[in-house]
Protein backbone atom coordinates (compact mmCIF):
# COMPACT_ATOMS: atom_id res chain seq x y z
CA UNK A 1 0.00 0.00 0.00
CA UNK A 2 1.16 3.46 -0.97
CA UNK A 3 1.63 5.67 2.57
CA UNK A 4 1.92 9.22 0.82
CA UNK A 5 -0.77 10.56 3.16
CA UNK A 6 -4.20 11.34 1.19
CA UNK A 7 -3.96 14.75 -0.14
CA UNK A 8 -6.27 17.77 1.29
CA UNK A 9 -9.83 19.05 -0.79
CA UNK A 10 -11.87 22.03 0.18
CA UNK A 11 -14.74 21.74 2.57
CA UNK A 12 -17.03 23.22 -0.13
CA UNK A 13 -19.73 25.45 0.05
CA UNK A 14 -22.00 22.90 1.86
CA UNK A 15 -19.91 22.21 4.71
CA UNK A 16 -22.11 22.92 7.12
CA UNK A 17 -24.44 20.00 6.84
CA UNK A 18 -21.32 17.76 7.88
CA UNK A 19 -19.92 19.65 10.42
CA UNK A 20 -21.68 22.80 12.02
CA UNK A 21 -25.29 22.24 11.63
CA UNK A 22 -25.49 19.69 14.47
CA UNK A 23 -22.30 19.98 15.26
CA UNK A 24 -20.96 23.53 16.12
CA UNK A 25 -18.87 23.94 19.51
CA UNK A 26 -18.72 27.30 19.97
CA UNK A 27 -18.48 27.20 24.24
CA UNK A 28 -14.77 25.49 24.30
CA UNK A 29 -14.38 26.07 28.08
CA UNK A 30 -18.29 24.90 29.86
CA UNK A 31 -19.56 26.05 33.26
CA UNK A 32 -16.89 25.57 36.24
CA UNK A 33 -13.67 25.55 33.99
CA UNK A 34 -10.83 27.15 35.82
CA UNK A 35 -9.21 30.19 34.16
CA UNK A 36 -9.95 33.72 32.81
CA UNK A 37 -13.04 33.84 30.62
CA UNK A 38 -12.72 35.39 27.42
CA UNK A 39 -14.68 35.43 23.84
CA UNK A 40 -12.74 35.32 20.71
CA UNK A 41 -14.62 37.06 17.74
CA UNK A 42 -12.82 36.14 14.30
CA UNK A 43 -13.87 38.10 11.21
CA UNK A 44 -12.88 37.01 8.49
CA UNK A 45 -12.31 38.46 4.97
CA UNK A 46 -11.05 37.91 1.55
CA UNK A 47 -8.48 39.31 -1.00
CA UNK A 48 -11.14 42.40 -2.32
CA UNK A 49 -11.90 42.89 1.55
CA UNK A 50 -15.43 40.98 1.28
CA UNK A 51 -16.52 38.77 4.52
CA UNK A 52 -16.33 35.43 3.73
CA UNK A 53 -19.68 33.90 4.58
CA UNK A 54 -18.95 30.25 4.22
CA UNK A 55 -16.15 29.33 6.23
CA UNK A 56 -15.24 27.62 9.29
CA UNK A 57 -12.98 28.31 12.05
CA UNK A 58 -11.65 25.57 14.17
CA UNK A 59 -9.68 26.26 17.69
CA UNK A 60 -7.56 24.01 19.33
CA UNK A 61 -6.20 24.98 22.79
CA UNK A 62 -4.69 24.71 26.60
CA UNK A 63 -5.96 25.06 29.46
CA UNK A 64 -5.28 27.67 31.96
CA UNK A 65 -2.32 25.69 33.18
CA UNK A 66 -0.90 25.47 29.99
CA UNK A 67 -1.96 21.56 29.49
CA UNK A 68 -3.51 20.01 26.61
CA UNK A 69 -6.30 17.66 26.79
CA UNK A 70 -4.72 15.40 24.30
CA UNK A 71 -5.63 11.42 24.43
CA UNK A 72 -6.99 12.04 28.01
CA UNK A 73 -9.89 9.71 28.35
CA UNK A 74 -11.38 11.92 30.94
CA UNK A 75 -11.79 14.55 28.01
CA UNK A 76 -14.55 12.42 26.37
CA UNK A 77 -17.60 14.39 27.07
CA UNK A 78 -15.96 16.44 29.58
CA UNK A 79 -16.36 20.28 30.31
CA UNK A 80 -13.26 21.39 28.53
CA UNK A 81 -11.68 19.89 25.58
CA UNK A 82 -9.84 22.44 24.01
CA UNK A 83 -11.43 22.49 20.77
CA UNK A 84 -13.78 24.48 19.04
CA UNK A 85 -15.22 25.12 15.85
CA UNK A 86 -17.73 27.18 14.17
CA UNK A 87 -19.16 28.56 10.69
CA UNK A 88 -19.08 32.40 10.03
CA UNK A 89 -22.02 34.09 9.42
CA UNK A 90 -22.94 36.69 6.45
CA UNK A 91 -20.92 38.83 8.00
CA UNK A 92 -17.80 36.40 7.96
CA UNK A 93 -17.89 36.10 11.99
CA UNK A 94 -18.01 33.77 14.68
CA UNK A 95 -17.66 33.53 18.17
CA UNK A 96 -15.79 31.59 20.66
CA UNK A 97 -16.43 31.43 24.49
CA UNK A 98 -13.46 30.03 26.24
CA UNK A 99 -10.75 30.55 29.24
CA UNK A 100 -7.47 32.25 27.90
CA UNK A 101 -4.74 29.47 27.81
CA UNK A 102 -2.12 29.28 29.70
CA UNK A 103 1.86 29.14 28.80
CA UNK A 104 2.79 26.05 26.82
CA UNK A 105 6.23 24.54 26.65
CA UNK A 106 8.61 25.38 23.66
CA UNK A 107 11.47 23.76 22.11
CA UNK A 108 15.09 24.44 23.96
CA UNK A 109 13.29 25.10 27.20
CA UNK A 110 11.81 28.19 26.12
CA UNK A 111 7.80 29.04 27.09
CA UNK A 112 5.39 30.11 24.63
CA UNK A 113 3.33 32.59 25.12
CA UNK A 114 -0.41 31.93 25.37
CA UNK A 115 -1.78 31.44 21.61
CA UNK A 116 -4.60 29.40 20.27
CA UNK A 117 -4.04 26.54 17.20
CA UNK A 118 -6.34 27.93 14.12
CA UNK A 119 -7.29 26.45 11.19
CA UNK A 120 -9.57 28.12 8.54
CA UNK A 121 -11.55 25.84 6.11
CA UNK A 122 -13.77 26.96 3.46
CA UNK A 123 -14.66 27.43 -0.35
CA UNK A 124 -11.54 28.58 -2.27
CA UNK A 125 -9.17 26.60 0.07
CA UNK A 126 -7.68 23.32 -0.87
CA UNK A 127 -5.56 23.24 1.60
CA UNK A 128 -7.36 23.89 5.31
CA UNK A 129 -4.87 27.66 6.86
CA UNK A 130 -3.48 27.05 10.16
CA UNK A 131 -2.48 30.35 11.68
CA UNK A 132 -2.34 31.36 15.59
CA UNK A 133 -4.50 33.40 17.49
CA UNK A 134 -2.01 35.27 20.69
CA UNK A 135 -3.20 38.27 22.92
CA UNK A 136 -1.85 41.71 22.11
CA UNK A 137 -0.39 43.07 24.89
CA UNK A 138 0.90 40.17 26.82
CA UNK A 139 4.76 40.56 27.80
CA UNK A 140 5.60 36.99 27.07
CA UNK A 141 4.76 37.22 23.45
CA UNK A 142 8.38 38.97 23.59
CA UNK A 143 10.07 35.86 23.48
CA UNK A 144 7.71 33.80 22.31
CA UNK A 145 9.58 31.16 20.15
CA UNK A 146 6.97 30.94 16.85
CA UNK A 147 6.39 34.72 17.36
CA UNK A 148 10.36 35.44 16.64
CA UNK A 149 10.13 33.22 13.65
CA UNK A 150 7.84 35.18 11.66
CA UNK A 151 8.75 39.02 10.24
CA UNK A 152 8.58 41.95 12.36
CA UNK A 153 5.76 43.89 10.09
CA UNK A 154 3.65 40.90 10.19
CA UNK A 155 3.89 39.87 13.63
CA UNK A 156 0.66 42.13 14.23
CA UNK A 157 -1.54 39.92 12.11
CA UNK A 158 -1.22 36.89 14.65
CA UNK A 159 -2.36 39.43 17.73
CA UNK A 160 -5.97 39.64 19.33
CA UNK A 161 -6.79 43.18 19.96
CA UNK A 162 -9.15 43.66 23.05
CA UNK A 163 -12.45 45.14 22.07
CA UNK A 164 -12.50 48.53 23.49
CA UNK A 165 -16.59 48.32 23.99
CA UNK A 166 -16.81 44.74 25.85
CA UNK A 167 -14.75 43.48 28.58
CA UNK A 168 -12.98 40.15 28.03
CA UNK A 169 -14.08 40.35 24.31
CA UNK A 170 -10.86 39.84 21.91
CA UNK A 171 -11.23 40.32 18.04
CA UNK A 172 -8.97 38.61 15.67
CA UNK A 173 -9.16 39.53 11.64
CA UNK A 174 -8.56 37.04 9.36
CA UNK A 175 -7.31 38.33 6.03
CA UNK A 176 -7.17 35.99 3.66
CA UNK A 177 -4.95 37.73 0.97
CA UNK A 178 -3.48 41.08 -0.19
CA UNK A 179 -2.66 43.92 1.96
CA UNK A 180 -2.68 42.92 5.95
CA UNK A 181 -2.59 39.02 4.66
CA UNK A 182 -2.42 37.45 7.70
CA UNK A 183 0.43 34.57 8.50
CA UNK A 184 -0.29 30.98 7.65
CA UNK A 185 1.98 28.38 8.33
CA UNK A 186 3.11 25.60 7.30
CA UNK A 187 2.46 22.89 9.54
CA UNK B 1 0.91 6.33 20.26
CA UNK B 2 4.28 6.81 21.78
CA UNK B 3 4.69 7.63 25.57
CA UNK B 4 6.26 10.71 25.16
CA UNK B 5 2.57 12.24 24.02
CA UNK B 6 0.81 10.08 26.49
CA UNK B 7 2.60 11.41 29.42
CA UNK B 8 2.26 14.91 27.44
CA UNK B 9 0.53 16.94 30.38
CA UNK B 10 3.05 16.23 32.55
CA UNK B 11 6.02 17.62 30.06
CA UNK B 12 8.49 20.47 31.29
CA UNK B 13 10.37 22.46 29.02
CA UNK B 14 13.13 21.14 26.96
CA UNK B 15 11.33 17.89 27.05
CA UNK B 16 11.73 16.70 23.13
CA UNK B 17 8.47 16.41 21.47
CA UNK B 18 7.99 14.22 17.83
CA UNK B 19 7.04 15.90 14.83
CA UNK B 20 5.22 14.71 12.07
CA UNK B 21 6.80 14.11 8.66
CA UNK B 22 6.42 16.72 5.97
CA UNK B 23 4.23 16.65 2.69
CA UNK B 24 6.24 15.27 -0.50
CA UNK B 25 6.11 18.21 -3.16
CA UNK B 26 3.18 17.94 -5.50
CA UNK B 27 1.26 15.43 -3.46
CA UNK B 28 -1.40 18.45 -2.18
CA UNK B 29 -3.13 20.46 -3.67
CA UNK B 30 -1.90 23.90 -4.93
CA UNK B 31 -3.24 27.01 -2.37
CA UNK B 32 -3.64 29.50 -5.45
CA UNK B 33 -4.81 27.52 -8.33
CA UNK B 34 -6.54 29.78 -10.99
CA UNK B 35 -8.92 27.09 -13.24
CA UNK B 36 -10.50 26.68 -9.60
CA UNK B 37 -11.70 30.11 -9.37
CA UNK B 38 -12.45 30.92 -5.61
CA UNK B 39 -8.70 30.59 -4.67
CA UNK B 40 -8.21 33.56 -6.82
CA UNK B 41 -9.63 35.34 -3.82
CA UNK B 42 -8.83 33.26 -1.13
CA UNK B 43 -5.07 31.60 -1.41
CA UNK B 44 -2.47 33.05 0.20
CA UNK B 45 -0.10 35.76 -1.59
CA UNK B 46 2.60 34.96 0.90
CA UNK B 47 4.81 32.19 1.63
CA UNK B 48 3.57 29.89 4.28
CA UNK B 49 6.32 30.27 7.75
CA UNK B 50 7.51 26.76 8.42
CA UNK B 51 6.55 25.86 12.05
CA UNK B 52 8.55 23.43 13.84
CA UNK B 53 6.18 21.45 16.05
CA UNK B 54 5.73 21.90 19.56
CA UNK B 55 3.33 20.45 21.66
CA UNK B 56 0.53 22.67 20.40
CA UNK B 57 0.93 20.89 16.85
CA UNK B 58 1.54 17.27 18.14
CA UNK B 59 -1.35 17.19 20.62
CA UNK B 60 -5.18 17.64 19.29
CA UNK B 61 -8.64 16.87 20.37
CA UNK B 62 -9.97 13.82 21.64
CA UNK B 63 -13.35 12.69 20.09
CA UNK B 64 -15.10 9.43 21.47
CA UNK B 65 -18.68 7.27 22.06
CA UNK B 66 -20.31 10.51 23.53
CA UNK B 67 -20.01 12.30 19.97
CA UNK B 68 -21.60 9.37 18.03
CA UNK B 69 -25.57 9.06 17.58
CA UNK B 70 -27.21 5.71 16.68
CA UNK B 71 -27.92 6.12 12.97
CA UNK B 72 -25.06 8.14 12.53
CA UNK B 73 -23.06 5.72 9.73
CA UNK B 74 -26.04 4.75 8.15
CA UNK B 75 -27.34 7.80 6.00
CA UNK B 76 -30.17 5.37 4.66
CA UNK B 77 -31.79 5.24 7.81
CA UNK B 78 -32.01 8.65 9.50
CA UNK B 79 -35.82 9.63 8.30
CA UNK B 80 -39.18 7.61 8.15
CA UNK B 81 -38.47 5.89 4.49
CA UNK B 82 -35.70 4.82 2.44
CA UNK B 83 -33.71 7.59 0.30
CA UNK B 84 -33.61 6.90 -3.57
CA UNK B 85 -30.59 5.66 -5.59
CA UNK B 86 -28.40 3.21 -5.14
CA UNK B 87 -27.42 2.12 -1.84
CA UNK B 88 -23.58 1.85 -1.52
CA UNK B 89 -21.58 0.70 1.49
CA UNK B 90 -18.15 2.62 2.01
CA UNK B 91 -15.82 0.85 3.96
CA UNK B 92 -11.50 1.66 4.39
CA UNK B 93 -8.81 1.66 7.07
CA UNK B 94 -7.06 4.70 8.27
CA UNK B 95 -3.63 4.44 9.03
CA UNK B 96 -1.18 6.72 9.49
CA UNK B 97 1.89 7.04 7.24
CA UNK B 98 3.75 4.22 8.86
CA UNK B 99 1.24 2.16 8.26
CA UNK B 100 0.02 1.66 11.94
CA UNK B 101 -3.91 1.79 12.49
CA UNK B 102 -5.58 5.33 13.68
CA UNK B 103 -7.94 3.93 15.71
CA UNK B 104 -10.93 5.84 17.66
CA UNK B 105 -10.98 8.05 15.14
CA UNK B 106 -13.94 10.70 14.62
CA UNK B 107 -14.81 11.01 10.73
CA UNK B 108 -17.45 13.23 9.16
CA UNK B 109 -18.83 12.64 5.79
CA UNK B 110 -21.89 14.81 4.25
CA UNK B 111 -22.38 14.50 0.37
CA UNK B 112 -25.28 15.66 -2.31
CA UNK B 113 -28.46 13.04 -2.39
CA UNK B 114 -28.93 10.86 -5.33
CA UNK B 115 -29.94 13.50 -7.77
CA UNK B 116 -26.90 15.74 -6.92
CA UNK B 117 -28.51 17.76 -4.64
CA UNK B 118 -27.58 18.90 -1.11
CA UNK B 119 -29.83 19.50 1.97
CA UNK B 120 -28.88 22.28 2.28
CA UNK B 121 -30.34 26.31 1.97
CA UNK B 122 -27.55 27.58 -0.20
CA UNK B 123 -27.67 24.63 -3.07
CA UNK B 124 -30.31 26.09 -5.99
CA UNK B 125 -29.80 23.15 -8.31
CA UNK B 126 -32.96 22.75 -9.86
CA UNK B 127 -32.77 19.01 -9.07
CA UNK B 128 -34.98 17.08 -6.60
CA UNK B 129 -34.95 17.00 -2.30
CA UNK B 130 -35.49 13.94 -1.34
CA UNK B 131 -36.93 14.10 2.42
CA UNK B 132 -35.27 10.19 3.26
CA UNK B 133 -31.92 11.61 2.73
CA UNK B 134 -29.73 14.80 4.92
CA UNK B 135 -26.49 12.98 3.61
CA UNK B 136 -24.63 13.34 6.89
CA UNK B 137 -22.82 10.68 9.01
CA UNK B 138 -20.28 10.43 11.56
CA UNK B 139 -18.45 7.24 12.96
CA UNK B 140 -15.33 6.51 14.99
CA UNK B 141 -12.65 4.28 13.39
CA UNK B 142 -12.68 0.44 15.25
CA UNK B 143 -9.01 -0.54 16.96
CA UNK B 144 -7.57 -1.06 13.78
CA UNK B 145 -8.30 1.98 12.11
CA UNK B 146 -11.44 0.31 9.76
CA UNK B 147 -14.93 2.28 9.33
CA UNK B 148 -17.74 1.92 7.11
CA UNK B 149 -20.88 3.88 5.91
CA UNK B 150 -24.17 2.61 4.37
CA UNK B 151 -25.24 5.72 2.41
CA UNK B 152 -26.27 6.17 -1.23
CA UNK B 153 -24.52 7.29 -4.38
CA UNK B 154 -24.39 10.68 -4.98
CA UNK B 155 -24.96 12.14 -8.20
CA UNK B 156 -22.58 14.72 -9.89
CA UNK B 157 -24.03 18.47 -10.09
CA UNK B 158 -23.24 21.54 -12.04
CA UNK B 159 -21.49 24.48 -10.13
CA UNK B 160 -20.77 28.06 -11.65
CA UNK B 161 -16.72 27.85 -11.60
CA UNK B 162 -17.08 27.87 -15.56
CA UNK B 163 -18.58 27.72 -18.61
CA UNK B 164 -20.91 23.79 -18.19
CA UNK B 165 -19.05 23.09 -14.88
CA UNK B 166 -20.05 20.03 -13.29
CA UNK B 167 -18.75 18.36 -9.96
CA UNK B 168 -17.85 14.70 -10.10
CA UNK B 169 -19.57 13.05 -7.45
CA UNK B 170 -18.08 12.95 -4.41
CA UNK B 171 -18.74 12.50 -0.65
CA UNK B 172 -16.90 14.45 1.50
CA UNK B 173 -14.41 13.34 4.61
CA UNK B 174 -13.17 14.97 7.73
CA UNK B 175 -10.74 13.21 9.53
CA UNK B 176 -8.52 14.40 12.66
CA UNK B 177 -6.52 12.01 13.31
CA UNK B 178 -4.15 12.25 16.49
CA UNK B 179 -2.78 15.97 16.66
CA UNK B 180 -3.45 19.28 15.07
CA UNK B 181 -1.16 18.59 11.96
CA UNK B 182 -2.97 15.42 11.15
CA UNK B 183 -6.26 17.29 10.64
CA UNK B 184 -7.53 16.16 7.30
CA UNK B 185 -10.44 17.22 5.06
CA UNK B 186 -10.91 15.83 1.60
CA UNK B 187 -13.26 14.05 -1.02
CA UNK B 188 -13.70 10.67 -2.15
CA UNK B 189 -14.58 10.18 -5.89
CA UNK B 190 -16.00 7.31 -7.66
CA UNK B 191 -14.14 5.18 -10.37
CA UNK B 192 -13.95 5.65 -14.05
CA UNK B 193 -16.13 8.94 -13.22
CA UNK B 194 -15.81 10.77 -16.97
CA UNK B 195 -15.80 14.17 -15.17
CA UNK B 196 -12.40 14.19 -13.31
CA UNK B 197 -10.33 15.75 -16.16
CA UNK B 198 -12.53 18.65 -16.23
CA UNK B 199 -12.74 19.22 -12.27
CA UNK B 200 -10.05 21.63 -11.35
CA UNK B 201 -10.70 20.65 -7.32
CA UNK B 202 -9.16 17.09 -8.40
CA UNK B 203 -6.63 18.81 -10.56
CA UNK B 204 -5.61 21.20 -8.25
CA UNK B 205 -3.04 17.79 -6.88
CA UNK B 206 -0.31 18.14 -9.43
CA UNK B 207 0.77 14.39 -8.93
CA UNK B 208 -1.18 12.04 -10.67
CA UNK B 209 -1.12 9.67 -8.46
CA UNK B 210 -1.43 11.17 -5.46
CA UNK B 211 -5.00 12.13 -7.39
CA UNK B 212 -5.84 8.86 -7.70
CA UNK B 213 -5.28 8.39 -3.90
CA UNK B 214 -8.65 10.06 -3.54
CA UNK B 215 -10.63 7.68 -6.18
CA UNK B 216 -12.20 4.90 -4.27
CA UNK B 217 -12.53 1.13 -5.74
CA UNK B 218 -15.09 -1.02 -6.42
CA UNK B 219 -14.63 -4.21 -3.54
CA UNK B 220 -16.45 -6.99 -3.93
CA UNK B 221 -15.47 -8.01 -0.52
CA UNK B 222 -17.51 -5.29 0.81
CA UNK B 223 -20.12 -5.93 -1.60
CA UNK B 224 -23.07 -7.16 0.53
CA UNK B 225 -25.28 -10.15 -2.13
CA UNK B 226 -28.68 -8.48 -2.98
CA UNK B 227 -28.35 -5.45 -1.08
CA UNK B 228 -25.67 -3.03 -1.96
CA UNK B 229 -22.49 -2.57 -4.08
CA UNK B 230 -19.06 -1.82 -1.98
CA UNK B 231 -16.47 0.90 -2.28
CA UNK B 232 -12.96 0.41 -0.76
CA UNK B 233 -12.02 4.32 0.46
CA UNK B 234 -8.39 3.96 2.58
CA UNK B 235 -6.76 7.06 3.82
CA UNK B 236 -3.66 7.85 5.15
CA UNK B 237 -2.78 10.63 7.70
CA UNK B 238 0.95 12.10 8.10
CA UNK B 239 3.39 9.30 9.93
CA UNK B 240 5.37 10.55 12.63
CA UNK B 241 9.37 11.51 12.71
CA UNK B 242 11.71 8.66 13.28
CA UNK B 243 13.49 10.17 15.79
CA UNK B 244 12.32 12.94 18.24
CA UNK B 245 14.43 16.21 18.16
CA UNK B 246 15.04 17.97 20.93
CA UNK B 247 12.23 20.38 21.19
Amino acid sequence: MDLTPTPSQTVGPYLHLGLTDARSISRIAGDGVKGERVWLTFHVVDGDRVPVADAMVELWQAGSEGNYAHQDSSADGAAFRGFGRLATSEDGSCTFETIRPGCVPGPSETLQAPHFSVSILGRGLLNRLSTRVYFAGEPANAADPVLTLVPENRRATLLAQLDPARTSHWIFDVRLRGDGETVFFDV
Amino acid sequence: MSSSLISAKGKHPGESVVGFRRHEPGTQPEYFYPAYRATRLRAPSQPLILLPHTLSEVTGPVFGHSDIRPNDQDLTVQHAGEPLGERIIVRGRVVDGDGHAVSNSLIEIWQANAAGRYAHAKDDHPAALDPNFTGTGRTLTDKDGFYTFVTIKPGAYPWRNHDNAWRPAHIHFSLFGPAFVTRLITQMYFPGDPLFTYDPILQSIPDERARQRLVSKFDLETTKPEWALGYRFDIVLRGRESTPFQG
